[in-house]
């Protein structure tokens, strides 16, 4: 099968800046995949090009096997794009706006019970007559949202589609999103709400400074070694004297009757590390046991890859 | 298959050419009523402060004389204009992404910006030229040499107002393009007198302007005289057209300031 998104060693540079070194990677139909990176980490870069917003200086994209310089136009027909930035046109309404972007892709006014079933979907019905300029920052990520889907496009990219959206909005784009997925569109998403990306995404790369530093499934990156990291926090009756030799090693912190430890699952036993406390004079009051999240693999593998270079 | 792909391609570039028609339209006391009133101001004081000192044709009053050469500046001030603040404002904005995004050909994009700029500068210039009739009775030398005219020169300024746009980074840039290059260019195309007026110097660096020879043709549909032939002014306005034309599909193809 065509695969929705392939790219193949794509570069591009700012001037001096290399926003995007070799990059290589294939989006399978119907897949739900997670584009993460900290700032700058050349995200956008990547998602311009496939949107034909930039050109990239070497390599190539495709979307659903069509260039999108060679065949940019089929290419543009098959992918709907979320632009990070809030921008509209102040001219028009939100139905003008909706069908004017329809109309670009070639649909007319057969396409209108989509564009009421979107404008229902994301609650903007009542705003369909009202000018751009008088909604509310929500409502117009809400509106770009609309854009990017009016033409039922095989790729959806969401470019951080819930900044700046309170929390009930944030939970009906994903309930629609969702739906969306459900209904055979593959989605990429680029998000700085990891635990989004953790709760919906099936496969994730992670972006540092224009290169692919992780490419795998959610399941992968959180069994990947520092995805067994556990974390446990010891609370003792009084401020332990000196912490013993076989706990000494794993304590991230300790300060007062509190001790904090990284241990390895399936290599640390819990119970011998509570035993060698016990064995050393601690009373044991409270325990409390945490597992290493997306968030913790996403910092390693971008600010503490940057540490170690820097070492 | 071929068919509908043709007929959903052609749905395209009549929706961009719609929405910048529909543009201009929802603030047409600025884009249309606005420049129809100046250019008749212009011809209410001009035509009182010069009517019994300048004779440029004879048999023809300078009143006259004035309004097609006014009709024409309006037409292609206008149709630079629209198509110029259009890309900025979009640009500035940033919502030039959403046609940048569509499956829209160069040539559809270049043409739907041209056409509709046409559409307002014709729009303009006839709102002059009937309110200015009003008052003036002018002859109708060839209707379709004024047609022809006034659709070359709006296209053609319509082109470079394509061109500003894209280059124009910020509105003081479009500015300067428009007061230090539009604006000189038409005032001294013969606008207002004709180039027979003026010493041998002045009359050898006109004729390398060539908003003069949109002015003189234009002029010639209305008179029947002009300061150089017609045939020639089509000719020069219709080379600028294409070269412009050319220039700006070329821009447009690389997605120079556009697509970054």
């Amino acid at each position: 099968m065509t695969a929705a998104v392939s790219i193949a060693g794509l570069c591009k540079s700012f001037g001096d800046v290399r926003a995007l070194e070799d990059i290589d990677l294939e989006i399978g139909q119907g897949e739900f995949f997670g584009l993460l990176g900290p700032n700058g980490a050349g995200k956008s870069t990547l998602i311009n090009i496939l949107a034909g917003l930039t050109r990239a200086d070497r390599g190539c994209a495709r979307i659903m096997g069509h260039d999108v310089r060679d065949d940019y136009r089929l290419a543009r027909l098959c992918i709907g794009v979320v632009p990070q930035e809030l921008v509209f046109d102040p001219f028009f309404t939100v139905r003008e706006v909706l069908r004017i972007q329809s109309g670009y892709f070639g649909l007319g006014r057969e396409n209108d019970t989509w564009i009421d079933e979107l404008l229902h979907e994301l609650r903007l019905a009542d705003k369909a007559d009202t000018n751009m300029r008088a909604l509310s920052g929500g409502m117009k990520r809400r509106v770009l949202i609309a854009q990017a889907l009016v033409h039922r496009p095989h790729v959806v990219v969401l470019d951080e589609p819930t900044a700046g959206v309170d929390v009930e909005i944030r939970n009906l784009l994903w309930r629609f999103i969702r739906r969306l997925h459900g209904e055979g569109h593959t989605i990429v998403l680029t998000t700085h709400y990891l635990e989004e990306a953790e709760s919906m995404c099936q496969r994730i790369a992670i972006l540092d400074r224009g290169r692919i530093v992780a490419l795998d499934s959610k399941e992968a990156l959180l069994a990947s070694s520092l995805g067994r990291t556990q974390y446990v926090k010891i609370t003792c009756a009084s401020a332990l004297r000196e912490v013993p030799a076989g706990v000494r090693d794993r304590v991230r912190h300790c300060e007062g009757n509190t001790l904090e430890l990284v241990l390895e699952r399936g290599a640390d036993s819990i119970v011998d590390i509570l035993e060698t406390l016990r064995n050393a004079g601690a009373e044991i009051t409270d325990l409390h046991t945490e597992r290493a999240d997306l968030e913790d693999v996403f910092l390693e593998l971008t600010y503490g890859r940057r540490e170690a270079h820097e070492d | 298959m071929k068919t509908e792909f043709s007929v959903r391609r052609y749905r395209g570039f009549y929706t961009l050419f719609y929405k910048e028609l529909l543009r201009f339209y929802k603030v047409s006391l600025q884009t249309l009523l606005a420049p129809v009133v100046t250019t008749l101001l212009y011809l209410l004081v001009f035509s009182h402060a010069l009517e019994e000192h300048v004779v440029v044709y004879e048999r023809i009053a300078y009143t006259v004389f004035l309004v097609p050469g006014l009709v024409m500046m309006t037409i292609i001030q206008n149709a630079f204009a629209n198509s110029s603040s259009s890309l900025i404002q979009s640009k500035v904005t940033g919502n030039i992404v959403f046609v940048l995004l569509a499956p829209l050909s160069h040539l559809e994009f270049f043409l739907a910006f041209v056409l509709a700029a046409v559409v307002r500068g014709l729009l303009v210039g006839l709102g002059v030229y009937l309110v200015a009739t009003a008052f003036v009775a002018v002859p109708l030398h060839s209707l379709a040499i004024i047609v022809v005219f006034a659709i070359l020169g709006s296209a053609l300024l319509a082109t470079l107002g394509v061109i500003a746009g894209i280059w124009a980074e910020k509105f003081d840039q479009l500015a300067g393009f428009q007061n230090f290059i539009i604006m000189p260019l038409t005032f001294l195309s013969g606008v207002f007198y004709s180039i027979h007026s003026l010493p041998p110097f002045w009359q050898a660096l006109s004729h390398l302007n060539p908003f003069f020879y949109m002015i003189d043709g234009f002029r010639y549909g209305f008179f029947g005289v002009s300061d150089v032939h017609p045939g020639l002014s089509m000719f020069i306005v219709l080379f600028f057209f294409v070269f412009l034309s050319i220039l700006t599909l070329s821009l447009v193809g690389r997605g120079w300031r556009l697509r970054n």
